[in-house]
């Protein structure tokens, strides 16, 4: 029987990870992620776990721990945001290269220079070509739910991938919503028991990880690992289809909202979809065919599908709550754009960047974007492609 | 029951590192690890970090190790075998393992006193329970002899080179094993492959030691020290004879020199087959001789009286 | 060797055959060839202990013959060996061209 609660986001992730239950967690405190691990050590405290921490001395160290531990042969997490992230980065595709499950929440938030600890995407789209799989999440409920099968996605024996799992810093890790847990004994069989492979533990069969690998082999371990990609999407809907079994839930590779018969519609990621929604019934109420999509799995990204589901769209807005420097375009629309370039009919694109730093996305952006978005589709015509909004002149 | 450690015995032990590495011919290295893994009887995982072992010992399709072994990077072979080490625990209070295992770490000098002190430092203050093998050679080898923090002062590296105006490096070198020892582990110690006994018995002593344990290790290198390749156990010896790499065991704070020199070497001895000071035999330099002369005397005279604040 | 294709890789590049390096045979990187005389051997071990390619081999705690596979001519053994008498029981000689 499923439990109701009024809980933050770190809250239920921290719980997720309770009932996951790991063997092993090595973690560095952060802002805002750092209330998870706190939560996770009173469980570790209390004997409500059975895992081993690690408190090590920087991130970087968080990760090789967690790259040590998981080819012991067990079950690894951590959590970190922005500038841990940062800091793993030489570490993230070591875990990836090596192929090794290791589940992280990060809890998005900006990076440095200038310091702001308030949510926006920059750490995560830093590190989404890390071979990292991504699962971003709206809500607290999200994210619990994708923490949960981020396990079984990565330890998939045809996957075997690190997994990280977004969400907002304080929008959604620190605000309080109702949120539904599973059981801890439904959790425990949905992700089921750890399966090793080529443990460093098993001391009968002496196994080398990490060896050096000349050109005449590199360029075959990237195709393989190019290759494992292409499972993921096919695990991540089963996953979400197990899942649903037991909370009632559905998840896909991204979540579409009235986008069927849509004419314009809006792509964005995290917490700001929830608030664009609210401005797209208003809008429908006007008569006016808005809708949304709103990716989940973003590494790797479902270029085809995504394709598929916007193509019949007039115009469409990539909001980006992170930019890419060096006068590019938000790195979400970069994807965007790449899903929808073999159709010789597609919608118009504009790309927004919004919420850098923790600035507030108010229900008057999405507005003002879905009235340009209306203009677009009538005139066909485009001012600007790339903007900032939510900024002052 | 442990072997008793006379080479008649050790040597019906199968070696844990085969041939077909491809360390340069008569590297130290290897036979350092060799002699750190006959001296255990326990089951042994080891990482190790990048660097001239880990590059030469595992080439993709090849191992030479015959234990489980790995390498993640560089600055972190110590946070790497905290997490081998802790999913041991783990599975073994889960009642999934109960076999004794040893966890080794290897790291060069450059992986050891520089980018990898705070994940080493880390390592130690959290209590894992490993032995932490520095395998110094004293300069970054893998990337082409640069200057390191373990390198000795006047030593010509690729980038500190002997110049007219520099006399190779200037400053002396850190004293790891110190600073180790400084974090009050259990046991901190140095050893020589010449003195293969007495390295043999610091490993068997660590390995029976529960808790995080320290040992530095010098590793001659033919090619960056610029000697023949037939004298890496000469020049180990040397160092030792010289009291340029004291042979010393901190445990549980007291200190011991285990191996007294009957009589101390000039270092103009260890400077001389080596390339790599040859410059500071040139009258303008020969200053730098001298303080190196009295880097040492300093540090010996430092160490005996610890020793014998130590002394029962 | 023929080289395998992507599809035959173990994941994340893991080596599963412990000790597989033998397969790579250093020998042809010798330009000096140690020669063991064993009329001087004191059976020390020494040169077993100290080659850094585990080219010497021992058999019941005897010292045996090199293993010319591996051996990298280094020397190293011929410079540690006490012999006997003053007499080296490994002497290096020229590999012949
Ligand atoms: C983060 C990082 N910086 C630099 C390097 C390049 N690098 C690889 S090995 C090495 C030198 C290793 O020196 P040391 O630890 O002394 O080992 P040695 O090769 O001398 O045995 C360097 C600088 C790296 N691999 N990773
Ligand atoms: S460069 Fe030096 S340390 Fe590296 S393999 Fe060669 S001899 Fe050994
Ligand atoms: S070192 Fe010389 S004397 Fe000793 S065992 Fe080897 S060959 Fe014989
Ligand atoms: S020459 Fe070097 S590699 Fe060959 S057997 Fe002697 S010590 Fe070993
Ligand atoms: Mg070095």
């Amino acid at each position: 029987m499923a439990k109701t609660v009024a809980a933050t986001g770190n809250e239920a992730v921290a719980n997720a990870l309770r009932q996951v239950n790991p063997d092993v967690s090595a973690a560095y405190p952060i802002t805002p992620a750092t209330d998870i691990m706190q939560r996770f050590t009173s469980f570790v405290s209390n004997g409500k776990v059975k895992t081993e921490m690690i408190l090590v001395e920087s991130e970087h160290s968080a990760m090789s721990a967690c790259i040590g531990a998981s080819a012991a042969g067990g079950r690894v997490m951590t959590v970190t945001s922005s500038q841990g992230l940062a800091l793993m980065w030489e570490m993230l595709f070591i875990a990836s290269g090596l192929r090794l499950p290791i589940v992280m929440p990060v809890v998005n938030r900006a990076l440095s220079a200038p310091l702001n600890i308030h949510c926006d995407h920059s750490d995560a789209m830093g590190a989404r070509d890390s071979g990292w799989i991504q699962l971003w999440s709206e809500n607290g409920q999200e994210a619990y739910d994708n923490t949960i099968q981020a396990f079984l996605i990565g330890e998939h024996m045809d996957i075997r991938l690190p997994v990280m799992v977004c969400m907002d810093g304080f929008i959604i890790s620190h605000s309080i919503e109702r949120i539904e847990y599973l059981e801890d004994n439904e959790v425990k069989n949905f992700i089921g028991e750890f399966r090793q492979l080529n443990p460093l533990l098993d001391i009968e069969h002496p196994v080398s990880y990490g060896p050096l690998i000349l050109p005449d082999y590199y360029m075959e371990f990237r195709k393989a690992q190019d290759e494992v990609e292409s499972k993921v999407f096919r695990v991540v809907l089963d996953a979400a289809k197990d899942f649903e079994k037991i909370s009632g839930r559905k998840y896909g590779l991204f979540e579409t909202y009235r986008l069927d018969d849509a004419e314009i519609g809006l792509v964005i990621l995290n917490s700001a979809a929830g608030t664009s929604k609210d401005v797209i019934d208003e809008f429908r109420n006007r008569g006016i065919k808005a809708g949304l999509l709103k990716p989940r799995l973003y590494r790797p990204f479902p270029y085809k599908e995504t394709g598929e589901a916007l193509k019949h769209l007039k115009a469409v807005c990539v909001l980006d709550r992170a930019d890419a420097f060096g006068g590019s375009y938000g790195p979400l629309f970069i994807d965007i754009s790449t899903s929808l370039y073999t159709y010789s009919k597609k919608p118009i694109l504009i790309n927004k960047i919004y919420g850098l730093g923790g600035r507030d996305y108010l229900p008057e952006h999405a507005e003002l974007v879905l009235n340009e978005l209306t203009e677009i589709a009538k005139t066909e015509k485009v001012k600007t492609i790339k903007e900032y909004i939510g900024v002052r002149g | 029951m442990a072997r008793p450690l006379s080479l008649k015995e050790i040597s019906k032990k199968e070696v844990l590192i085969s041939s077909g590495h491809r360390m340069c011919a008569g590297c130290g290295a290897p036979t350092v690890i060799k002699m750190v893994l006959l001296a255990s009887d326990y089951p042994i995982i080891a990482a190790t970090a990048t660097g001239c072992l880990e590059v030469s010992t595992c080439i993709s399709d090849y191992t030479a190790w015959k234990i489980p072994w790995i390498h993640s990077a560089f600055e972190n072979a110590a946070a790497t075998i905290s997490g081998v080490e802790t999913m041991y625990r783990s599975l073994k209070k889960q009642g999934v393992i109960s076999k004794e295992i040893k966890f080794v770490a290897f790291g060069g000098d450059g992986g050891t006193y520089d980018i990898g002190l705070q994940s080493l430092s880390g390592a130690v203050e959290r209590g894992h329970d490993m032995l932490y093998i520095c395998y110094d050679n004293q300069a970054y080898m893998n990337t082409g002899i640069q200057r390191s923090s373990a390198t000795p002062r006047g030593a010509d590296t690729t980038t500190m080179p002997a110049g007219s105006v520099v006399p190779g490096k200037t400053e002396p070198r850190k004293n790891l094993t110190r600073i180790m020892a400084a974090h009050d582990l259990p046991y901190a110690a140095q050893a020589s492959p010449s003195h293969w006994m007495d390295l043999m018995k610091k490993v068997r002593k660590a390995f029976d030691i529960k808790g995080p344990k320290f040992m530095n290790i010098l590793s001659p290198c033919n090619r960056g020290w610029r000697s023949r390749t037939d004298e890496a156990i000469m020049l180990s010896r040397l160092a030792v004879e010289t009291c340029h790499w004291p042979l010393y065991e901190v445990e549980y704070g007291v200190t011991k020199i285990t191996f007294k020199p009957k009589e101390k070497k000039p270092i103009v001895d260890f400077l001389k087959p080596q390339g790599r000071f040859k410059h500071l035999f040139k009258p303008e330099n020969e200053w730098m001789i001298k303080k190196l002369q009295e880097d040492i005397d300093r540090e010996w005279e430092r160490l005996q009286k610890e020793a014998s604040l130590s002394a029962p | 060797m023929k080289l395998k294709g992507w599809g035959e890789l173990t994941p994340g590049a893991v080596i599963l055959e412990a000790g597989n390096a033998v397969e790579f045979k250093t020998g042809s990187w010798r330009s000096f060839r140690p020669i063991w005389k064993e009329e001087n051997c004191i059976q020390c071990l020494f040169c077993w202990l100290y080659c850094p390619d585990m080219a010497i081999k021992v058999k019941d705690g005897k010292r045996a013959e090199f293993d010319y596979d591996y051996c990298k001519g280094c020397g190293t053994c011929a410079l540690e060996c006490p012999g006997k008498k003053g007499q080296k029981a490994i002497v290096m000689v020229e590999e012949a061209k």
